[in-house]
């Protein structure tokens, strides 16, 4: 409904006649990849929570309060701004979906605090959230993208880096816990939250693909110097932030390796080369081997692993094939 | 050494890595109108993943088309899958289908449009896989 203007008539969506065929796409991959916390048993956890060690509990609680906040911004800020931007009526309906989930991933971190954390803790790492400044300045960064006059390509921009970049700085620590065996049914419910950031990294890439091929030469290099400039300043935020939450466990490194491997796999979804080079970028396999889940040992009789949970992945399709 | 049939959607990111490596591809199209490419050499195919999260849809329409000339499908002899490793057991799903339902073999797999890695390691594994594949018919 962007375009309405005095006079002119409301406009009903019909998807029956697309301007952009990726609009229909990633309507149907996200709509079909729809879940709830609730689908994932979280409670198989508790066990598991209580071996580890205090530290690590409050550096676990932290980490989800940092994403609860991103997934927060993208949900109320964000995708709403995208809207407002929007080129089709679809593209629109796609970022509903997208504003939505990011509520459920929200709304995710609590089942899991709800489920495995006394009040007082949870309260903490909120009010620690709140005063951690580090967490400020990159959400600063990204609201200061989304504010009313900004230009809607630098938004995209701001947005894709939040989608497919600074989640991953706490999306690393669930991947390591159930690299351990621990935490496996959070790790699932991380895992689909994963899923769905990287469809809605990859639409709004995409979406700013588009929109850079309308723009004249010196146009489009202003815009790739200014997502490279913010990539640099998100991330010297991002490393002060690992640094301040992992050092404890000996594991910056290792994430800052982690950060520059999606890095450089948020600026190809904009359609950019990557700017860490191939020895950054170096993460360690137990940690690929946990984002894909195909290597995890699906444990049927407890309940763990995201595939038993949420359907198992069919490796055909034949209706149109011929042979 | 033989030649590259790929399929990249809008989001360019194939069409990109197949450019890095620089050897020549033959682009299956996104429209349904556009012609087909017609190798008359065997190749490998390099093709993205568009499933959602059950699986279904890895394989692009416009490729499946492709392969089911059985001319076209005769000379291919490996597949690449390209993706993204955050969507887990998904991640190059469509190569896999390929590679089962054309009997051949599944090369490797890389994410978005790849990394300097990548680019360096499938070029070598190409050069080696035509060295010692067949390329008659």
């Amino acid at each position: 409904m962007k375009d309405h203007v005095m006079g002119a008539p409301a406009r009903a969506i019909n998807w029956n006649r697309l301007q952009d065929e990726k609009d229909l796409e990633v309507w149907n991959r996200l709509t079909v990849n729809f879940w709830l916390p609730e689908k994932v048993p979280l409670s198989n956890d508790v066990q598991s929570w209580a071996t580890l060690r205090p530290e690590e509990r409050e550096l676990t609680i932290r980490v989800f309060t940092g994403l609860t906040l991103l997934d927060t911004i993208q949900n109320t800020v964000g995708a709403p701004v995208l809207m407002q931007d929007a080129v089709t009526p679809h593209e629109e309906a796609v970022l509903s979906n997208i504003a939505f989930m990011e509520a459920v991933h929200a709304r995710s971190y609590s089942s899991i605090f709800s489920t495995l954390c006394s009040t007082r803790e949870v309260d903490e790492a909120f009010r620690w959230s709140e005063e951690n400044q580090h967490l400020q300045q990159k959400a600063r960064l990204i609201l200061n993208e989304y504010e009313v006059g900004t230009d809607p390509l630098k938004r995209k921009i701001a947005s894709v880096f939040l989608e497919s970049f600074l989640f991953y700085s706490g999306f690393y620590l669930p991947m390591h816990w159930s690299s351990r065996a621990k935490l496996t049914n959070t790790a699932d419910l991380i895992r689909l939250i994963i899923r769905d950031e990287a469809v809605h990294g990859y639409y709004i890439g995409y979406k700013f693909q588009r929109a850079m091929e309308k723009l004249d030469e010196a146009k489009r290099n202003e815009m790739k110097d200014f997502a490279f400039a913010l990539m640099f300043d998100l991330y010297e935020i991002e490393a002060h932030y690992a640094e301040e939450l992992y050092d404890g466990i000996g594991l910056t490194e290792e994430v800052k390796a982690f950060l520059h491997y999606n890095a450089n796999k948020a600026l190809q979804n904009l359609g950019f080369e990557a700017l860490f080079p191939p020895a950054a970028c170096e993460v360690n396999p137990a940690i690929l081997s946990a984002l894909s889940t195909d290597s995890e040992n699906h444990d049927f009789f407890s309940g763990s692993g995201s595939s038993y949970v949420i359907g198992k992945a069919v490796a055909t399709e034949d209706e149109d094939w011929d042979f | 050494m033989s030649g590259l049939v790929f399929y990249s959607s809008g989001s360019g990111n194939t069409a990109r890595f197949v450019a890095t490596l620089g050897l020549p591809g033959l682009r299956i199209p996104i429209r349904q109108d556009d012609p087909m490419p017609r190798p008359d050499a065997p190749y490998v195919m390099i093709c993205p993943t568009y499933a959602d999260g059950t699986g279904a849809g890895a394989v692009p329409k416009q490729v499946i088309r492709f392969l089911n000339d059985p001319a076209r499908r005769a000379l291919i002899r490996g597949v690449i899958g390209a993706g993204n490793r955050n969507f887990g057991p998904t991640f190059g799903l469509a190569a896999r289908i390929i590679a089962e339902k054309c009997q051949v073999p599944m090369l490797d797999r890389f994410e978005l449009a790849g990394t300097e890695t990548d680019t360096a390691r499938i070029r070598n594994g190409l050069e080696q896989f035509w060295g010692m594949t067949c390329l008659t018919p």
